[in-house]
């Protein structure tokens, strides 16, 4: 009983950046990546690379939603009754990705039309209520942060690397620039990165690259 | 053969264990034995009964039944482009030089590309060479186009052998066709090359008066209301090649088309030979057949638009219906395993080829997206045929 106690005050103490909590960020971008472990908000990953811009706008929407929404429930997390807390999160979600919406539509009007109901979909976004659920729920405000951010940064580095292959196979260009024509070479940009198959087997590649690298597999 | 075989011997040591490129030894073992008949022999205990029959032999049986229809390929590749270009009386010499200059290359590049990742992944993940290949190497330049650039068949075919294959553990463990999955990656990758009026190599030549890029499909689907579709069919091609989609000559194959599809009569050879030897199903050659003419009759009754009432036995003829039956549905990898699993499975392919191609306006051929889709339903329909007969098993049963 001691021991438990003498724990907790131990956590109580414990700096933001401990190593613990360093891991918080670093582990969402490869072991306990959002999209290539758990296999979540896959379906904004295939709708928004295309090009990249709109992957990096997409991202830091993503991430500063997921940030802040966790540290609002995780200040609120022990006054929300466990009944309606889905409605609750949904609630500061939905705030949040307003917010965004419209600082994008004010600041980046293009990149916000090209990712048409995209953002508004942040609310549905499975990563988003994934964090609320897993982690700001049981957990102190600033290892949520740090936990949001990591996520975030997780996504966006996939929907980085993922946009990047697109855009330069599909179009021959990175961030809107011709790499090709630079070069003075004739490229023939390739159909299927443009759709969301293509989409689909580049993060499947990804998945596969990292899974060799790490060595991570499913345990049943 | 003598000096092959010493040459061989001579280097073997080191790729052997411990030897210095102990690393490569499946891409030593895999020319030695495609080039010598492997000197292993059973154990002396245990059973002796076997057969000589192995993946490489059956791979051969159907490189063998496939030989067919790359001749004629090659003739036909000539014959459409003399006709195109106005010289109807060219030597049967002329057609074969120009079909083998267009063909070759493509069978070239695409088992050239296809060897090459097999011996990387064979000693990237340390097994033998599988013989998957031969076939689908293959299987890739007769459903190409005539006139495709050839690193595109090099990029499908990487592609196809990496995405659709060695992703899922190599030889025998995809979950699509190989060959296919090469063809849908430039279907939808480079689609101005692989759709519209691509079927007739032309060159650098003079097309003839009246020359028309159009498949026999794509005829029947332009055919306005009140026209006869028929008709349409017969008189195309009047002034440069005479009734060229009649009947008579869409089973023979003297049309453009894919190199290896064009003849229903040289595909229905190929699958002779892999009924008789027992390589291919018939049960799922019978079915697609079937399925698509049972679905192209069922159109004949609804009616409604010229390509809707195209006779039912055009739609076995047009199109690569009659390659894709024999030799792209009965791989045994991707196809229902199940005897009855064989029936649903062909007869789905037959029908829903037939549906897209007269419903959809965006694919004039539904050969190729039929079999790709089923193939991903073939373990579903297996899992049906079995559970189906567990449940009638144990209603016999009496405990």
């Amino acid at each position: 009983m001691s021991a438990a106690v003498a724990e907790v005050v131990e956590k109580k103490s414990e700096p933001l950046f401990s190593k613990k909590n360093r891991k918080l960020i670093s582990n969402p971008l490869d072991i306990d990546n959002p999209i290539t472990v758990q296999v979540l908000g896959v379906c904004s990953a295939l709708a928004v690379t295309t090009q990249m811009k709109p992957a990096l706008v997409m991202s830091v929407a993503l991430m500063v939603v997921t940030a802040s929404s966790n540290v609002i429930i995780s200040i609120m997390r022990n006054t929300i009754p466990s009944r309606i807390r889905i409605i609750v999160q949904l609630a500061v979600v939905a705030t949040w990705v307003i917010m965004v919406d419209q600082l994008l539509k004010a600041y980046v009007y293009d990149v916000w039309k090209q990712l048409s109901v995209f953002v508004g979909l942040i609310i549905t976004n499975c990563i988003v209520m994934g964090r609320l659920e897993a982690f700001a729920m049981g957990n102190k405000p600033g290892p949520s942060l740090l936990d949001g951010i990591g996520n975030g940064l997780g996504y966006g580095l996939i929907l980085l690397i993922v946009g990047f292959f697109r855009e330069l196979l599909g179009g021959g260009s990175i961030f809107g620039f011709k790499v090709f024509e630079a070069m003075g070479l004739h490229y023939t940009g390739n159909g299927l990165m443009l759709l969301p198959a293509g989409a689909c087997v580049i993060v499947g590649i990804v998945i596969w690259v990292q899974r060799s690298i790490n060595g991570h597999r499913e345990t049943h | 053969m003598k000096f092959l075989r010493k040459q061989l011997d001579k280097v073997k040591h080191s790729f052997e264990k411990g030897g210095k490129l102990e690393k490569y030894y499946y891409a030593y073992e895999a020319i030695d034995t495609f080039l010598f008949a492997p000197n292993t022999t059973n154990d002396v205990k245990g059973a002796q009964i076997r057969d000589a029959v192995d993946l490489k032999r059956l791979m051969m049986t159907v490189i063998i039944a496939m030989v067919p229809c790359l001749l004629f390929g090659i003739y036909n590749v000539g014959h459409q482009h003399f006709m195109a270009i106005g010289q109807a009386k060219a030597a049967v010499a002329d057609k074969i030089v120009i079909g083998l200059w267009q063909v070759l290359p493509i069978v070239v590049v695409s088992y050239g590309v296809g060897l090459g990742i097999e011996f990387v992944f064979s000693i990237l993940r340390k097994h033998p060479v599988n013989e998957g290949f031969l076939v689908t190497g293959m299987l890739i330049p007769l459903v190409m186009p005539p006139d495709i650039p050839l690193w595109q068949v090099g990029v499908a075919t990487a592609f196809a052998v990496i995405i659709g294959k060695e992703a899922f553990g190599g030889t025998g463990m995809n979950v699509v066709n190989v060959a296919l999955t090469a063809r849908a990656f430039l279907y939808f990758a480079y689609p101005t090359d692989i759709s519209g009026g691509v079927w007739t190599y032309l060159g650098d030549a003079q097309v003839v008066a009246g020359y028309s890029g159009a498949t026999p499909l794509a005829v029947a689907a332009e055919t306005i209301k009140g026209e006869n579709v028929v008709a349409a069919l017969n008189t195309f091609g009047a002034g440069w090649n005479e009734g060229v989609f009649t009947l008579q000559n869409l089973f023979l194959g003297f049309r453009p088309g894919s190199i290896g599809e064009t003849s229903t009569l040289m595909c229905l050879i190929g699958a002779l030979i892999l009924i008789v030897t027992g390589t291919g199903s018939w049960k799922i050659i019978v079915s697609v057949f079937g399925g698509a003419y049972i679905m192209a009759l069922l159109l004949n009754l609804i009616g409604g638009s010229p390509f809707v009432e195209l006779p039912a036995h055009y739609h076995l003829v047009i199109g690569g219906l009659a390659f894709g039956a024999v030799f792209m549905a009965t791989d045994p990898v991707t196809a229902a395993q199940t005897e009855t699993g064989k029936w649903v499975y062909g007869l789905l392919i037959g029908m829903l080829t037939i549906l897209i191609r007269v419903f959809n306006p965006a694919y004039p051929e539904g050969i190729m997206l039929a079999i790709l889709f089923m193939n991903v339903f073939a373990p579903v329909i297996d899992y049906m045929v079995v559970s189906a007969n567990k449940k009638r098993r144990i209603q016999r049963a009496t405990v």
